[in-house]
């Protein structure tokens, strides 16, 4: 079977259970029913616990993967948006604003892919502009100037690289970013549910703490592209993908990300919702544990966090 | 610059005497091409009678991710070693330029493209670092593709790690003065080339986040011509000036003596004004 089609017999499964439905609810169906679902079960866990580096990569592109609006949805309350970054436009690849979790007012920022042709267009395929970096970064400093924390979600597959972009500084915005993150006085806890691509992701990543989904990737380059680049070889993105070492568990050996969410089986887009109760449990206990620091602690400790990341010796 | 007598032009295409353009700053005399240089002529040139001390140069890189694409990270390291004399891409020392002490961080390309990993971070942080404790001006001058691949996501934590240090250098009132030249691109334009006090190119260098063929590739246009150059740039507001190299050192000077008068080196201390009896 080839790499890519490793849903297929979870996908097949499903169909066999569809059919099942509506055929009837005597015993033997319904027994039927439950054996298939238990199989269904064990065929997820058994999958999705073997994935290869490329195959990570591909469900963290999936198309029914969650995104912001899908963790706004199921774990917040009261989302009001924030538009603009009061220089030249809205960019729509990136959402944010304020909303409620668990009682308590933070602001949201995260990436957003469409799911529509229409949508993914509008979205950008989640590949911001200057625009989107800059409001994101207007949001963060209202969150700071209330005293509230800072909830990011990041999913891109990197910033966008096009004319405009660049003429408007697509550079600068990230930099900027990164060093304006770096002295929010207010707790910043980051989740990379998806794709973690490249500068265009960590311009929202300067965290507390950096969370990442247990099929999330992140990295300096894609897959694709680190082929291009290192192999002038298009076709050994797979390689490349195993190469790189950016899969959840590889960046928490190398200390790049202090948790890893775990997913529910069959991968976060087999149920958002459940997915967003996992990811609101994190959340929720890594604010209690950063509400024991006063602001200079918070950006202490996110300095140290960072420091220390890099391997030489010397 | 390649050995021999006489060295082609990139700008005019000319066959021109080789003295004559390192004697002109390694700038063709002709038609004003910047010629790439080493970081060590870089600091020799611009610091005063040439003279710096080097530190943390014994910081090496190692290879934790054990990369190996079509020849293993290590070989190339080992390679690029050789080829240039130096342990990575970066050197970082101290001087001073017109008299005043300074901290200089200053990538070499010739090191695997000038590509930042876990050394060029570290070293870039400990300049910052050195730079704060000392109240002494940073400079840092880039000449780099960007994030090293074989080191994957280490390298690109570089760019937070660096920009978090020139946070505090920000908040302390320390100046740091970026310089940028042929090429700056991706991660490191991306974060500290576009953070300094004063950014500061070098003519018709390539400066941008991605790369020519990559946007040229993802919008299927031919790009207009110029972009991406540091007068682009500048037309578009992301430089404060473009300096020709022979020059650079009276602008350093220059700035220098504006951002270290006695006010400044109180600037992280000043009270509001709220707060004044
Ligand atoms: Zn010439």
């Amino acid at each position: 079977m080839s790499e890519e089609l490793f849903e297929e017999p979870i996908l097949d499964l499903e169909r066999k259970i569809e059919a099942l439905s509506g055929t009837g609810d005597d015993n033997a169906t319904r027994n039927r029913r439950l054996q298939l679902e238990n199989e269904l079960d064990e065929l997820r866990k058994q999958i999705y616990g073997n994935l290869s580096s490329w195959q990570k990569t591909l469900v963290a592109r999936h198309p029914k993967r969650p995104y912001t609006h899908d963790y706004l949805a199921h774990m917040m309350e009261d989302f009001v948006e924030l538009h603009g970054d009061r220089r030249y436009s809205d960019d729509p690849a990136i959402v944010g604003g304020m909303a409620v979790f668990r009682g308590e007012p933070v602001a949201v920022i995260g990436h957003q892919k469409g799911r529509d042709t229409k949508e993914k267009i509008y979205r950008n395929f989640g590949m911001p502009r200057p625009e989107g970096y800059r409001k994101a970064l207007r949001i963060m400093k209202i969150a700071e100037k209330f005293g509230r924390p800072i909830i990011t979600f990041i999913d891109t597959p990197g910033a966008y690289p096009g004319i405009g972009a660049e003429e408007r500084g697509q550079a600068e915005a990230i930099a900027y970013n990164l060093r304006e993150m770096a002295k929010l006085k207010v707790p910043v806890l980051v989740t990379v549910t998806g794709e973690g691509g490249s500068g265009g992701a960590l311009a929202l990543g300067i965290g507390n703490k950096v969370n990442i989904l247990e099929y999330a990737t992140y990295s300096v380059i894609s897959p694709e592209g680190c082929a291009a680049i290192l192999w002038k070889d298009p076709k050994m993105s797979k390689v490349a993908a195993k190469a790189m070492k950016a899969t959840a568990p590889e960046l928490a050996k190398l200390d790049i990300v202090d948790e890893i969410i775990r997913e529910v089986p069959g991968g976060a887009h087999a149920d958002p919702k459940g997915q967003a109760v996992l990811v609101g449990e994190t959340l929720a206990r890594q604010m209690e544990e950063l509400s024991a620091l006063g602001p200079d602690d918070l950006v202490r400790q996110r300095y140290d966090r960072f420091r220390k990341l890099g391997v030489y010796e010397g | 610059m390649p050995e021999g007598l006489w060295v082609k032009c990139d700008g005019c295409r000319e066959i021109i005497y080789k003295k004559e353009v390192v004697l002109n700053a390694n700038v063709c005399p002709k038609c004003n091409y910047h010629f790439r240089v080493s970081a060590r002529e870089r600091l020799t040139a611009l610091l005063d009678d040439g003279k710096y001390v080097e530190f943390d140069q014994d910081i090496s890189p190692l290879d934790p991710l054990e990369f190996k694409d079509t020849k293993p990270y290590k070989g190339r390291l080992k390679d690029y070693q050789k080829k240039t004399g130096e342990k990575d891409a970066l050197i970082a020392c101290r001087g001073t330029i017109g008299g005043q002490p300074v901290i200089m961080a200053v990538m070499n390309y010739a090191f695997m493209g000038g590509s930042m990993g876990s050394v060029v971070g570290e070293k870039v942080t400990r300049c910052a670092e050195a730079a704060l404790r000392e109240r002494a001006p940073l400079i840092v001058i880039s000449c780099s593709g960007g994030a090293r691949m074989q080191e994957g996501a280490l390298s690109l934590m570089q760019m937070a790690k660096i920009s978090s240090a020139l946070a505090m250098l920000d908040d302390a009132g320390v100046p740091f003065l970026s310089i940028l030249t042929d090429p700056t691109t991706g991660g490191v334009t991306a974060s500290y080339a576009m953070l300094g006090d004063m950014n500061i190119a070098e003519p018709r260098a390539l400066i941008g986040f991605a790369g020519p063929r990559v946007i040229e590739q993802t919008i299927r246009q031919t790009l207009p011509s110029g972009f991406q150059r540091s007068e682009f740039l500048i037309e578009h507001g992301m430089l404060d000036c473009i300096v020709e190299r022979s020059k650079m050192r009276d602008v350093l000077i220059h700035c220098l003596r504006f951002m270290t008068s006695d006010q400044s080196a109180q600037a992280g201390s000043v009270t509001p004004f709220m707060n004044r009896d």
